[in-house]
């Protein structure tokens, strides 16, 4: 099937280019680009998407995902995490391992690469774990979740504490050419924590997560990968002394990269008052500084990459004692229009938003995606920056309801998502 | 002035004429509790559930005293007969309360936010017994009704509270009330105990006693959980009692009339020395007998909407 995108205004960061042009898909890649559609349009097998108006650009890829299969598919299953991804323009998920069985060995991978085959509406590429069981003490089978098909290592949701662990696991992974993401937590500055700490951590009477849980680690980590060689990714970034850290380690020329989610630029503490537990997450919402700082690393580019760590959860999970409530927001709905808010504040160029969540994450986990030049898979999102709507989690296609934007009047909206030329969600 | 609320979930939320409603109200009651035939017939007929998932045995038993006097229908459902156990959420227990006819639930819990939780989901009127180191409404508003008895006025004051604030609901409530009612509120306490910017909250921040209690009216004396020694927190009891333990001695840096307060039970020596937890200026016992009033007061306010005040 071909099939024929008029009149978009295409923004590729992958090659700069930010203008208005047609583009022509064929056989599930971009095939041309046409500047005369007269005749195409006449063609009978020539499906033709009118995109006037709206935003044509590569398919976003959300480098930081929990689908939860296998084992826990009352949160989310490999086919519904799909599509709340695709009906969030996103046409590649990278998933972390941390299921039940934990994706620590290649029969793990091959399962969940053999269900997204059968069941995924999008791409989805598997990250391995670190440590068999995500225990942190012995290396799991990294050499042949690679040649499965994960593109990285993490112990995601748990911190390798020991660092000689940690130190080996980055030395040995280091020929594959895959980067190490950190989940950067010591665990014993979390204690008994559920928020950040502070002064609603106070008034609420909650265990708080200072900020040097994460500091610790992401100096130590960085410390590492200069040790090491390593291409070492600091996931779900939150506060101002990670920012700092990661900038310096950058201009120091070390192989770092990071990411940040839609809720800790756009949310402080006190979004845990009331005792909400869909804003209980991991590493918690921070201070308007830790926001304010996070802001400034996307803008200056020592924040590479916007990843939702989409963590559904079911409503009988997070309709507990706060401290009881699982950790997780889910963030693939509404990762656009939360986005688009870092351009209306004036915080990013809609070019730079879009390059952050297309092309950089393709480069950090090395994969063929996040591009629209000619041959490359017609993986792409047609979406509008001006529609209005109200976030209503009930309607989420993801089983995990559990968002803290219910209710949030957002613009930028989703029309088409497109995975190897088929339409995979249009509004 | 009608009491407006269907909850009392923490002195945060309350404020100074809602804190008075509550005293006045508890007075009158207290006027019953003197009686020969201490029972009014105000909860005639409402059925009142003490959900409690901690021992607490004073507290239980205090609003338990209390139900009765207004002749409410008592139950009393504790961890060890729960359904907790069998892994029954919270709000599926008390939601089975509830549709036995609890009008009133009065819940202590060891996590902070679940009476939240039963507020937001449940239809019956919710009594916060102690949610874990949050608040605990009802210590602090016998507190400041046995101040007001003692010291006529509450603004002015200056209150001293001290101990483990950072695990304390005890101390959360009471900063919370004395604050809104005018007095100035100081924390001392070692400086693991005493959170990360709590002198947001308008509290004034010490770290030696002595200082703290320059000038104070009233002292209140946390009670120290004793698997807290020999953690991370203090070194030992004997460290924590030299330093934080109030002694007649330390005693008499504050005013002369100072007030000293402990929501009990007393570890005798170890927050304050026997002597002062008998002394004339502990006010302990009034403290417990007061408890009643002023729980009377807050299950009369919450389930009558305050109409007949």
């Amino acid at each position: 099937m071909k099939l024929l995108i008029k009149s978009g205004r295409i923004i590729d960061p992958s090659r700069n280019i930010d203008r208005v042009e047609n583009i022509l898909i064929e056989e599930g890649k971009i095939s041309s680009y046409p500047a005369e559609t007269k005749k195409l349009e006449k063609d009978k097998k020539i499906n033709l998407i009118d995109a006037s108006g709206k935003t044509v650009s590569p398919g976003f890829i959300d480098m930081h995902v929990h689908l939860r299969e296998p084992g826990y598919e009352h949160k989310e299953t490999i086919r519904t995490g799909c599509e709340a991804g695709a009906a969030g323009g996103f046409t590649s998920l990278v998933c972390m391992p941390n299921t039940n069985p934990i994706n620590d060995n290649a029969s793990v991978t091959e399962y969940i690469l053999l269900k997204a085959r059968k069941e995924g509406i999008v791409n989805v590429f598997p990250i391995g774990a670190i440590t068999k069981g995500e225990k942190g003490e012995s290396l799991a089978q990294i050499g042949e979740m690679f040649e499965a098909g994960c593109v990285g290592i993490s112990d995601d949701g748990m911190p390798v504490m020991n660092s000689k662990v940690m130190r080996h696991a980055m030395e040995y992974v280091r020929p594959f050419n895959i980067p190490v993401i950190s989940h950067a937590e010591d665990k014993n500055l979390s204690g008994n924590g559920v928020m950040n700490e502070g002064f609603f951590s106070n008034k609420l009477g909650l265990g708080g997560i200072p900020n040097a849980s994460e500091e610790v680690i992401v100096a130590r980590d960085i410390t590492l990968a200069e040790l090491t060689g390593v291409h070492l990714h600091i996931a779900h970034v939150s506060t101002a002394g990670s920012v700092r850290l990661i900038r310096e380690a950058k201009a120091r020329g070390i192989r770092v990269t990071a990411e940040a989610t839609p809720h800790h630029v756009m949310l402080t503490d006190e979004a845990v008052l009331g005792y909400d537990t869909n804003a209980k997450v991991n590493p918690p919402i921070r201070t308007a500084e830790d926001v304010e700082f996070i802001r400034d690393g996307l803008k200056d580019g020592t924040i590479d990459a916007i990843a939702t760590d989409h963590a559904p959860h079911s409503e009988d999970e997070k309709k507990v004692e706060f401290d009881l409530a699982p950790f997780g927001i889910s963030g693939l709905e509404t990762a656009l229009p939360i986005s688009l808010k870092l351009v209306t504040e004036g915080v990013l160029t809609l070019n730079q938003l879009i390059e952050k969540l297309t092309f950089n994450p393709a480069q950090i986990v090395n994969i063929d995606r996040g591009t629209l030049m000619v041959g490359a898979k017609a993986d792409l999102v047609i979406f509008d920056t001006e529609k209005a709507f109200t976030v209503d989690r009930m309607k989420f296609r993801s089983k995990g309801k559990n968002s803290p934007f219910h209710g949030w009047k957002l613009t930028g909206h989703v029309e088409y998502t497109i995975v190897g030329g088929e339409i995979v969600y249009s509004a | 002035m009608v009491f407006q609320r269907k909850h009392i979930l923490g002195l945060e939320e309350l404020d100074a004429r809602e804190i008075n409603l509550v005293l006045d109200t508890a007075a009158s009651m207290k006027e019953v509790s003197e009686r020969d035939v201490k029972k009014v017939p105000a909860l005639k007929g409402t059925t009142v559930v003490n959900l409690f998932f901690e021992p607490s045995t004073r507290t239980r038993s205090s609003f338990e005293i209390a139900e009765k006097r207004l002749s409410a229908d008592v139950l009393n459902f504790t961890l060890s007969q729960s359904s907790v156990i069998k892994g029954e959420t919270l709000l599926d227990t008390a939601r089975n309360l509830e549709a036995m006819g609890a009008g009133v639930i009065v819940i202590r819990h060891s996590m902070s936010g679940a009476p939240w939780l039963l507020a937001k989901e449940l239809h019956s009127s919710i009594i916060n017994a102690g949610d874990g180191s949050h608040e605990h409404p009802s210590q602090a508003l016998l507190d400041l009704f046995t101040i007001r008895e003692i010291k006529g006025e509450i603004g002015g004051l200056v209150v001293v509270i001290v101990g483990d604030i950072r695990h304390s609901r005890v101390a959360r409530s009471n900063i919370w009330g004395f604050l809104r009612l005018g007095a100035e509120v100081r924390v001392v306490g070692p400086a693991t105990l005493i959170p990360k910017e709590i002198e947001y909250m308008d509290v004034k921040v010490f770290y030696t006693l002595e200082e703290a209690l320059k000038d104070a009216d009233v002292v209140i004396m946390l009670r120290i959980q004793m698997e807290r020694q020999g953690s991370e927190y203090f070194p030992s009891l004997r460290e924590y009692s030299k330093f934080y333990g109030l002694s007649r001695e330390k005693l008499r840096i504050a005013k002369d009339d100072v007030s000293v307060m402990h929501p009990g039970p007393i570890n005798r020596g170890v927050e304050l020395s026997s002597e002062v937890a008998d002394d004339v200026n502990s006010v302990i016992l009034d403290q417990v007998s007061n408890g009643i009033a002023v729980r009377m007061a807050m299950l009369y306010l919450v389930a009558s909407g305050g109409r007949n005040v």
